[in-house]
């Protein structure tokens, strides 16, 4: 039943719709993750990511679509047969067995018999760095310890697909930050094909070879963390990964210039837009820098604000900039950079090029193409 | 939280509640005083008068032991009262075990329904249910009528054992499936998923998680129901016949047909030792060594 496999399964998800009577779950998803890949679906509660996993792990039928695993269809396939690891973010342990028992369950289900079994048991506590306590009972444990057994229970066997619900949801900062890196480890020793649900969005950076983007049942865009990051293709993504400023305006054009009205400046784009429309426009913190009012440069893009709110990062600070059209604007400054105090008066600096055009999600009156 | 708290508004009201427990331990006594002396009044007096009158009537000695254990017919009763008991259990664990589960998988609503269909036999008295089950069960009863008009004969059900373990059940199911649906709340049910994700099927999920995590309600169900079927009088003297007589039915004739106390109290002191080795043997089987459901 169980061929140990150390290459990962590819999974194929071609228009995959799920539905609630009329609550439209999973709305036409198509993924493809490649053999040993770490994909993450990162997206805020009800977005479709959990009904995803679900979906592969066989918990849930889905409406239509195809569904392949490892180059074969499961459409049909109960839970129980598809051999693919789950962890939960409740852990689920077996409270009435011990951890080993809970470890060596699934080989018992497989027949695999003991001194095999046993190697085995000990060899995935090892991997999670639980190896003594082996005679403990669940109760006995803490949640991240919890949680690394719960992990040693869905590799034991060997599946070339694992699947995680927000395994670190329930712990603290510090205790997570750890816990990413070992599943990061676990991930390159074992060539698995991870398959991880957050809403974390520095969690699926640390993370993920790839991110898929979950938003109302659809997929926004799936790609790189710095695919994401750098060049997001919806107002959505860019607001949900990472920190940005966003502004609105309307585009002016004439002749080969766009230039773009925000808060009574121009400034100038290098994309060029119907005359009318109204974009918005998404900063990273790290592209915007602040100058005392009137000190900048004539020939840089600049838009005049307040200082509201300046928070010492150690490595940096980081600023609120209140805009004259109430918008605010988030920046990063490194430490050897000038430092303003709240209430400042200062312009705030950036380049046309690294301004990004987006759709605004809400009433799009144009295509960026 | 510590008492010593360091913030007043806690450290007050703990305080308060301290000086409310010293109060308790001096005073609480005279709080369960009503209920001890009625305790010791109707139920630890008659006991004790009982056991000594079956060492002293008629003449002080073990006789009426002698005379218990040397009677085939009393331990006849005695053995068939044991029977009828554990069928009685295994009827209650059958029927409430599915139905203890449904109230905890359906939503508040039915769940309510369904504890008052549970409780609503509490409301009726057992002479009136008994009789009812006599309706029932008659061999010119409902359930007969049934069974000949789908042309299978009839069945002997009033006055047989059978009769006396559905009856019996039926007055006692509510005392299994309490215990029952009070541990089964407790279970996790996403560790069914996390099995199936193992690679268990739904039927060894349910034997090899579910089934051991509701092994303490049904411990609980089956000891309560075991001891009350013991003791068991208006139900298997109404439904029963002579060869379905319990060891109740035994008692109260010698008591108050023949007015021999001595024998009578044995009897009881007989069915009283066996209820508590049976208690003590079970004993280790209620305590749960480790918490149900999965850490939050």
């Amino acid at each position: 039943m169980a061929s140990p496999s150390t290459r990962g399964a590819a999974i194929d998800l071609r228009s995959v719709a799920k539905h609630y009577g009329s609550f439209v779950a999973l709305d036409n998803v198509s993924l493809h993750i490649e053999p040993g890949e770490f994909m993450t679906l990162l997206g805020p509660s009800g977005s479709g990511k959990t009904t995803t996993l679900n979906v592969i792990a066989g918990f849930t039928e889905v409406s239509s679509g195809s569904l392949d695993v490892g180059g074969k269809s499961v459409i049909g396939v109960p839970a129980h047969k598809r051999n693919i690891g789950v962890v939960f973010q409740h852990y689920a342990l077996f409270p009435h067995m011990t951890v080993s028992r809970n470890v060596a369950y699934p080989l018992t289900l497989r027949g695999i018999a003991n001194p095999d079994r046993e190697a085995r048991v000990r060899k995935a506590l090892d991997m999670v760095k639980m190896e003594d306590f082996g005679h403990r009972f669940p109760s006995e444990l803490s949640g991240g310890q919890q949680q690394r057994v719960a992990l040693a229970r869905a590799i034991v066997f060997d599946p070339p697909l694992l699947l995680m619900d927000e395994p670190l949801g329930a712990l603290d900062k510090k205790l997570r930050e750890w816990l990413q890196l070992e599943i990061k480890r676990i991930h390159r020793e074992l060539g698995t094909t991870f398959v991880y649900v957050t809403h974390d969005q520095e969690e699926a950076l640390v993370l993920s070879d790839r991110i898929a983007v979950f938003n109302q049942g659809r997929i926004e865009q799936i790609g790189t963390g710095r695919q994401l990051y750098d060049e997001p293709e919806t107002l959505f993504v860019g607001k949900f990964v990472g920190d940005s400023t966003i502004l609105r305006g309307a585009a002016s054009t004439s002749g080969d210039e766009t230039a773009i009205d925000i808060a009574g400046r121009k400034v100038a784009t290098a994309k060029r837009l119907p005359d009318g429309a109204k974009p918005v426009m998404l900063l990273r913190p790290e592209k915007l820098s602040l100058a005392r009012r009137g000190k900048a440069g004539q020939d840089r893009n600049t838009l005049p604000g307040r200082v509201g709110e300046a928070i010492y990062l150690g490595s940096g600070s980081k600023y609120e900039v209140v805009l004259a059209d109430a918008s605010k604007a988030i920046v990063r400054s490194t430490l050897d950079a000038e430092t303003f105090a709240i209430g400042d008066e200062v312009d705030l600096i950036f380049a046309g090029s690294d301004v990004k055009l987006l759709a605004d999600d809400e009433k799009a009156d144009f295509t960026l193409t | 939280m510590t008492a010593r708290a360091t913030d007043s508004r806690t450290a007050v009201p703990a305080v308060a509640a301290d000086d409310r427990r010293r109060w308790f331990r001096g005073q609480a006594f005279w709080l369960v005083a009503p209920a001890l002396l009625l305790l010791v009044i109707c139920l630890g007096l008659p006991l004790a008068i009982v056991t000594l009158r079956s060492f002293s009537e008629p003449q002080w000695g073990w006789q009426n032991y002698a005379w218990f254990f040397g009677t085939p017919v009393n331990l006849t009763v005695l053995q068939r009262t044991f029977t009828i008991s554990a069928w009685v259990t295994l009827v209650c664990l059958i029927a409430g075990y599915p139905y203890a589960y449904l109230m905890t998988a359906v939503g508040p609503k039915m769940r309510l329904i369904l504890i008052l269909c549970v409780l609503v036999p509490f409301w009726v008295s057992g002479v009136v249910r008994t009789l009812a089950w006599v309706i029932l069960l008659q061999d010119s009863g409902v359930i007969n009528s049934v069974i000949r008009a789908a042309g299978l004969g009839s069945v002997k059900l009033i006055r047989t054992q059978t009769g006396v373990v559905i009856g019996m059940a039926q007055v006692l199911l509510p005392f299994m499936i309490l215990p029952l649906y009070s541990v089964m709340k407790t279970i996790d049910l996403r560790l069914m998923q996390a099995a199936r994700s193992l690679g268990a099927s739904p039927a060894r999920a349910f034997a090899q998680v579910y089934l051991p995590l509701s092994l303490p309600g049904v411990y609980a169900g089956a000891i309560i129901v075991f001891i009350l079927a013991l003791g068991f009088y208006i139900t298997p003297a109404l439904l029963g016949g002579p060869r379905s007589t319990m060891l109740s039915t035994l008692i109260q004739n010698q008591v108050l047909s023949l007015l021999n106390w001595g024998r009578g109290g044995a009897m009881g002191v007989v069915l009283l030792i066996a209820t508590f080795v049976l208690l003590a043997l079970a004993a280790p089987l209620t305590r749960q060594p480790h918490k149900t459901g999965s850490g939050r």
